[in-house]
């Protein structure tokens, strides 16, 4: 039974990549995600905000107060070299890399043109296989246009492709007029995957505080449908790799997103509530069912539903309520 | 003498301060180092400790141990034991902490042990206590047998730190090294580094071999440190001479060894004037270098005088004393920075009047006649002394009958010892650049001014000097920078009264300080101002104009703040105002300056991110631009007159003399005007407005609930609340707001949540802590953030107003809840803590509750540096005049201090029972019996018991009878009183840990607040054990490795002790309810109030959020043990927080302390973070089972729920 998958030109051992999430902070996690079979490990996000934000937080309490009483000319100790840049991640990458042989995944998120380009260099020379950019943003503002928001993708991925010789994917939500379209000119733009999608914190209201409460909620299978409808109607169709997160929580999810047109699944909330062995059982449950069903492959099976491979191509366009009406009919 | 022989010119030439210069040696040359925060020598050790946690090593190319201790005591034990057992060792100290060494000096000197104590010597407590620089401590010291060895510049702390190692073991004599706390300690300078190569050609290693081979070893064992009896101990005692009388040679041996390595020579006794000068001071440490000075102006200008530089102190070598003196000598002055009351005369007086008279008496005298000798005080406490002092000395000397044990500097009208002084006398050279720069704390100027320096230090040839005076306030501090740069070593150790250059770097303090009288003629006068060049000049208040006009000088304006906000700097100006200084004054070409500044920038912030080294560069970048020249006009017209520093309707007391210290003038205070024991009045914070906030509470009366919790949590007590009939209104002020009162306690009242507009210091904490949101727009709460000069006018006239108001009667509100506890009166308002205080609002609720019968005594720290420190005192008095009556004794003896208030409370009452007893007769039964038997658990019972007391004292004032007089004065004692001891961590777990253990088991009522900042915070965060694992601390400057001390579980463990752990921010009506019941317990209690802190790294406005973590993460459990409820058989520990609900590290990495380590040292901060998670769970699960243990009757300990839900 051959599980084996290419991703952005990467020979991986198996469609289970670890997404991007705290699990990949440890390097114990990472060796244990080797073990377990997962085919590449997509690393924490460095977050170019964070890293900024950091870095002047920590000036500002590290001088506030300071040289105003005669007790106490400071409150921390002085000399201290501070690693407020990307050294620590980028040595994570290089620390990981040692700790295993399967592909290491660099994930880069930020909102401006600012750090990318250098970062991302600096990760490929840290040791990185591929980049995922993660670009996470919310369209607020009400002047800008939807060309301008995807252009601001596009600009971003330009700016570290001619920084890098690695591949580089682009991780993208589902909220886009034309997703199609702007995956083509992702695409295009030399885009050597995309994935499918990421999720935005989606804040909720506390009544007793009348805050907005961010509040992190793992995903669920159902959550899957959306990466593999648009997987299913993206395969075939444009170059890049598609790789589909959000929501895939066992083999038969992995299977159907791999029939869909997935090169590889992501898998996060499913490590974070059964552990990171739970890839070693959704991998046993993929063999198992592809052998009762007699596929040799995923190389066979890879977009056997997408919409390109269907006999009604138009399931993945029509909207779920027609479907359902129709079938009563 | 100095003079230069063979300079080695690659030495490194280093712009730094005194400690560093010490610590930069002592680092060097030892293997173990114990230390101990103090004023103002806690560099020394941080420096150590900083340096041996780089790894950097030892001139033996070992990293030194460096450990803190729980006291100096403790430290100086330690370094007594690494020495008995051959280490080369040492440590840092100065004034209270030096006396705590002094047992230990005896025995190490009494065992002939090398080694040397680094001291920045400093003022030792009496009628009050000073942070800074004189020789009291050290002159403690003298009949501990060790050499004392005196530096008065940075270069010679550096260079005598050396001598001083070499020479111990040379002699096996200890050495104490002192310079003067903050004049030297504290004195940034360009001086040369001696490096590994002199130190290890100046430390005879045979010596150090032989110190090893002294070592108690099991190998060659010996016994050290026997008993001895009268037959032997005298005799045995007098067998160190030799060694004494070997030492001077000893050390001017080590002082000619290191001439020739290094090139400065020194001699125990430095003469510099005339050869054939007739009048002569002695002194030591830094004055030597202003009598130095000033020796060589007046010599140039024809005078014959001279100085006698004191280095080594003792052992007090007479002969060389002579041999340095002129033969033409006639008349001495000795000059000595320290007061013994009582004596005929200060110590090194003395010992020179000796040296003299006996040399005299034995015909030794070098020269024809033996001079006329006298004494006299200077500069106790850092008092300054100044050319024009050392002149007036001079004169002292010439007059017919020269004035002895005078003192100058000060104007002593008591006994009249002081001399007259011109002031105006100066011997500042034309060529120093002479700077003065006004600026905030919180704005950078210091650490500018510093770079500044070092920029001129480093890029020319030119010598700096920089010397900073720093306010008594945390919140809105006030620092002034007194820079020189000139062409030779400098040496004018006091503060720079004629500048040529004057930066101001804040509008209001041309109000408050009239800083252009240090303008010279011709001088640059900088202001940073939010009005163009075109408009300031008609906002100058009248006094700046005309002094601008008068001096001519040459005035520029910038808009720093424009610029900061510009360049994404929000209020940090430092290098706006720095750039400016370089472009005006000319001391560097400028783009010279310029280049120098970034260079500089990138130095001290390249480290901590490139975004804030671009965001520094851009401002540097945008200054120029706004920096502008102002035409000065012919006339003055403002008209604009400078306030009074406080109301004239202040006490004359506090207009005369605390209104005076606020307004920069103490130093012109006459003793007769100061107490002369230190006793100082309560309630006189209220007379000195600050107006620092930008920003102050505006309270929205419709949103409000009244819930008490803005109040509560102010540190300043400058939001307050109270009910009132509403027929009090007639009055007010237009704006003055008021709502129904909400409560069936209230009925009937209104009540005004009202803030004190010029006493906020911005904080913000209340709104950030307000629950209740408008409902129209969530963004707003009950209280919102406004700019307050628009409001200062109306609310200053409304917050008078609200204290018109009568106070309610203290038996309404329900004071078992925070809102009831908050409409009574706090009787501790408007310290000088820092804005967004963690301590004070404990304390301010302590006197709310107890303020009218409590009595406090308060460790050195923070609290009684915000609680004692001049001019004014936070703690009021209520309309009755009752309040806290407050005491300082020590740092260390804190409990034991105030366990002294009980028992003279307890003896008092029981002698006034005893005396009501035998008046039973003349003062009437039926008084005696309600006073004796009065219950006073209420507020009600107590005015009852008070109003007894009162009857009781008009009855006994007609009575004649000795035991009416005996039982007057006593009387008081029969109404209850309210014993308070408070303090931080530091004192609570490290230094006094044994007195309050003791304290505790006295089973005595008194109550204990420790203030749990989990470091040392007053003096700049060190590490004590009360630091939890992982934070990074001073001390701790790789996180701290070990676990919190648990001082609640250790009191617990006796039982009979009230226990409570509060934290205000997680639930603030379990805080109340603790403080209630300690208070209640007639037993010892403990409370330990967790205390976000200034030294944790956080945005203080948001301080009761991170305690809310503090308990939610387990790091905190809050828990209330009252053997009360044991004796009734119930369970007496009660749980008041929940299992740990949040990680540890969502507590732990909002705050810089333990977030700096994962940027330093990520490997160790993930280790420690997972400790301090174990830590927290196993604490839960211990207070989880204990609760359990404790339930008796098979009743569960439940956590209680209506407290812990706040």
């Amino acid at each position: 039974m051959e599980l084996s998958t290419t991703y952005l030109g990467l020979k991986l051992k198996s469609p289970i990549v670890p997404a991007a999430g705290p699990l990949a902070t440890d390097i114990g996690a990472i060796r244990d995600m080797e073990e377990a079979g997962a085919g590449a490990v997509v690393l924490h996000s460095l977050f170019e905000e964070q890293l900024e934000h950091e870095a002047a937080e920590m000036a500002h309490h590290l001088e506030h107060g300071a040289e105003s009483f005669a007790e106490a000319n400071s409150y921390f100790p002085q000399p201290y070299e501070f690693r407020l840049g990307p050294e620590e991640y980028l040595e994570h990458i290089r620390m990981a890399r040692e700790a295993v042989s399967i592909p290491i995944i660099a994930s880069l998120n930020g909102v401006t043109a600012g750090g990318w380009t250098r970062y991302a260099r600096l990760m490929q020379q840290a040791g990185a296989s591929a980049i995922e950019l993660n670009v996470y943003y919310v369209a607020a503002d009400a002047e800008l246009t939807a060309d301008a928001v995807e252009q601001r993708y596009l600009n971003v991925l330009a700016a570290v492709k001619s920084a890098v010789t690695i591949p580089v994917a682009m991780k993208i939500s589902p909220y886009f007029t034309a997703l199609a379209g702007f995956a083509r000119r992702l695409d295009r733009a030399g885009a050597n995957g995309l994935v499918l999608f990421n999720r935005f914190y989606q804040p909720d209201i506390d009544l007793d505080t009348l805050d907005v409460a961010p509040n992190l909620i793992l995903s669920s299978s159902w959550e899957m449908r959306l990466p593999l409808r648009w997987i299913a109607i993206l395969w075939g169709r444009i170059q890049a790799d598609l790789a589909a997160t959000s929501g895939v929580s066992n083999a038969l999810d992995a299977i159907k997103l791999v029939m869909a047109g997935a090169s590889v699944t992501q898998v996060c909330s499913v490590l974070l509530r059964k552990g990171i062995y739970e890839i070693s059982t959704m991998l046993d449950d993929m063999q198992r069912w592809m052998e009762e069903r007699g596929y040799e492959s995923l190389e066979q099976m890879r977009g056997s539903m997408s919409r390109k491979s269907i006999a009604d191509p138009g399931a993945f366009e029509r909207a779920n309520y027609m479907k359902t009406l129709n079938s009563y009919v | 003498m100095v003079a230069n022989v063979a300079v080695r010119k690659s030495r490194e030439q280093v712009t730094i301060d005194g400690n560093q210069a010490a610590a930069h040696v002592a680092h060097r040359l030892n293997e173990v180092i114990a230390i101990y925060p103090i004023t103002p020598s806690s560099n020394m050790g941080e420096w150590a400790d900083e340096w041996s946690a780089a790894g950097q090593r030892n001139i033996w190319g070992t990293v030194p141990l460096v450990v803190e201790m729980q006291s100096e005591g403790g430290a100086a034990g330690a370094v007594h034991g690494a020495l008995q057992t051959g280490a080369l060792t040492t440590t840092f100290t100065a004034s209270q902490g030096l006396l705590l060494m002094i047992p230990n000096m005896f025995k190490i000197a009494g065992e002939l042990t090398p080694t040397v104590f680094h001291v920045s010597a400093r003022t030792v407590a009496t009628h009050a206590l000073s942070i800074f620089g004189d020789h009291s401590d050290v002159m403690a010291c003298r009949s501990t047998g060790w050499a004392l060895l005196a530096s008065g510049s940075v270069q010679e702390v550096m260079d005598n730190a050396a001598i001083a190692a070499a020479a111990s073991l040379e002699s096996r004599i200890p050495f104490l090294h002192f310079f003067d706390g903050f004049r030297t300690s504290h004195e940034v300078s360009k001086i040369e580094q001696l490096d590994d190569a002199d130190l290890l050609a100046l430390i005879d290693e045979r010596l150090v071999a032989a110190h090893r081979g002294r070592a108690l070893s099991p190998d060659r064992p010996v016994l050290r440190g026997s008993a001895q009896n009268p037959d032997v101990f005298f005799q045995a005692r007098e067998a160190v001479n030799p060694f004494y009388q070997r030492c001077p040679e000893a050390v001017q041996k080590t002082m000619d060894r290191f001439a020739h390595i290094v090139g400065r020579r020194y001699h125990l006794f430095d003469y510099v004037g005339a050869p054939d000068a007739e009048r002569v001071i002695v002194l030591m440490g830094s004055g030597a270098e202003t009598a130095h000075e000033t020796v060589e102006f007046l010599n140039a200008r024809g005078a014959k005088v001279g100085v006698v530089k004191v280095r080594l102190y003792r052992p007090f070598s007479a002969e060389h004393f002579l041999k340095a003196l002129p033969k033409t000598v006639r008349f001495i002055a000795v000059l000595d920075r320290t007061k013994e009351p009582g004596a005929e005369g200060e110590p090194l007086y003395k010992d020179v009047v000796t040296a003299i008279g006996e040399a005299y008496s034995e015909g030794r005298l070098p020269m024809p006649h033996p001079p006329r000798v006298v004494g006299g005080r200077y500069g106790l406490s850092s008092k300054e002394f100044t050319p024009a002092m050392v002149k007036a000395v001079f004169d002292n000397l010439a007059a017919a009958k020269p004035r002895n044990h005078f003192t100058v500097g000060i104007q002593e009208d008591v006994t009249n010892s002081s001399l007259d002084y011109d002031p105006s006398f100066t011997t500042e050279p034309d060529d120093v650049v002479r700077c003065v720069f006004y600026g905030l704390g919180s704005d950078g100027t210091v650490g500018a001014n510093k770079n500044s320096i070092k920029i001129i230090g480093e890029g020319t040839d030119f010598f700096g000097q920089g010397y900073f005076v720093y306010d008594s306030k945390k919140a809105g501090s006030v620092t002034v920078s007194h820079l020189r740069f000139g062409p030779r070593p400098i040496r004018s150790s006091y503060l720079v009264s004629s500048a040529n250059f004057v930066g101001c770097h804040q509008w209001v303090f041309l109000e408050r300080y009239d800083m252009l009288s240090a303008a010279v003629p011709g001088a640059v006068f900088l202001l940073n101002s939010v009005y163009s060049k075109d408009e300031v000049w008609d906002h100058l208040p009248q006094r700046v104009q005309e002094q601008i006009i008068a001096k001519k000088l040459r005035f520029f304006v910038i808009d720093a703040y424009a610029v900061a906000a510009k360049t994404g700097m929000g209020v940090r100006i430092n290098t706006i105002m720095q750039t400016c200084f370089f472009a005006i004054s000319g001391v560097l070409p400028r783009e010279q300056a310029i280049g120098a500044i970034k260079d500089a920038i990138k130095k001290t912030y390249g480290g901590k991110g490139e975004e804030v080294v671009r965001k520094n560069w851009e401002a540097v970048d945008q200054t120029l631009a706004h920096l502008h020249e102002v035409p000065v006009p012919q006339r003055a017209g403002s008209g604009i007159a400078v306030p009074p520093a406080v109301s004239p309707q202040a006490p004359q007391f506090v207009r005369e003399v605390l209104g005076e210290i606020i307004a920069g003038r103490g130093d012109s205070i006459p003793t007769s005007k100061l107490p002369c024991d230190g006793t100082f009045p309560t309630d006189t914070a209220r007379w000195e407005k600050r107006n620092i906030a930008l920003e102050i509470p505006v309270w929205d009366e419709i949103t409000c609930i009244q819930c008490g919790k803005c109040a509560l949590v102010c540190p300043h007590a400058a939001i307050r609340m109270k009910a009132y009939d509403p027929k009090h209104l007639e009055h007010a002020p237009a704006t003055f707001k008021h709502a129904k009162s909400i409560g069936p306690e209230y009925k009937g009242l209104v009540t005004t949540v009202q803030v004190a507009p010029e006493d906020c210091t911005g904080c913000a904490m209340c709104v950030d802590v307000c629950p209740a949101k408008n409902k129209k727009e969530t963004r707003l709460k009950a209280i919102n953030m406004a700019p307050q000069l628009p409001l200062r006018e109306p609310e200053r006239a409304n917050y008078e107003f609200f204290l018109r108001l009568p106070e309610l009667d203290r038996t309404v509100p329900k004071i078992n809840t925070v809102k009831g506890s908050q409409y009574l009166l706090p009787l501790f308002e408007y310290s000088g803590a820092c804005a967004g205080c963690g301590e004070t609002p404990y304390v301010k609720l302590l006197t709310q509750l107890f303020g009218d019968r409590c009595i406090i005594a308060n460790a050195t720290g923070c609290s009684s540096i915000y609680g004692g420190n001049l001019p004014t005192a936070p703690w009021s008095v209520n309309g009755d005049g009752r309040g806290p009556a407050w005491c300082n004794s020590l740092f260390e003896d804190n409990a034991e201090f105030g366990l002294g208030f009980r028992l003279t409370l307890d003896k008092h009452a029981e002698f006034a029972r005893e005396l009501l007893i035998r008046l039973r007769g003349e003062l009437g039964g039926e008084l005696v019996d309600a006073l004796m038997d009065a219950s006073q658990a209420t507020e009600a019972e107590i005015a009852a018991q008070r109003a007894r007391v009162a009857e009781l004292k008009q009855r006994l004032a007609r009575l004649d009878a000795p035991e009416a007089r005996w039982l007057l004065p006593v009387a008081d004692a029969l109404a209850r009183k309210s014993v308070w001891i408070v303090g931080g961590d530091g004192w609570a777990y490290d230094i006094g840990y044994g007195g309050l253990d003791h304290v505790l088991a006295s089973g005595r009522n008194v109550n204990i607040l420790v203030l749990d900042t989990e470091v040392y915070s007053n003096t700049g965060g060190q590490c004590s054990k009360a630091t939890p694992r992982g934070a990074v601390a001073k001390f701790a400057a790789g996180g701290k490795p070990q676990n919190k001390k648990d001082l609640a579980l250790l009191a617990m463990t006796y039982g009979h002790v009230y226990v409570a752990t509060v934290a205000m921010g997680a639930s603030d009506q379990q805080t109340v309810k603790a403080f209630l019941e300690a208070e209640a317990y007639d037993g010892p209690s403990i409370i330990i109030a967790y205390s976000h802190c200034i030294a944790h790294g956080i945005n203080m406005a948001k301080g009761m959020d991170v305690q809310k973590l503090a308990v939610q993460s387990g790091h905190f459990p809050l828990f209330r043990y009252n053997p009360a409820l044991a004796a009734a058989g119930k369970n007496p520990l009660l749980l008041d927080s929940k299992r740990p609900s949040v990680p540890y590290k969502d507590f732990a990495y909002i705050q810089n302390r333990f977030k700096m380590l994962t940027k330093s040292k990520p490997e160790d901060a993930r280790l420690l973070i997972g400790g301090a998670q174990d830590d927290a769970n196993r604490r839960w699960a211990m207070y989880e089972h204990l609760a359990k243990l404790y339930a008796t009757d098979g009743a569960e300990a439940k956590p209680a729920a209506s407290v812990a839900e706040t």
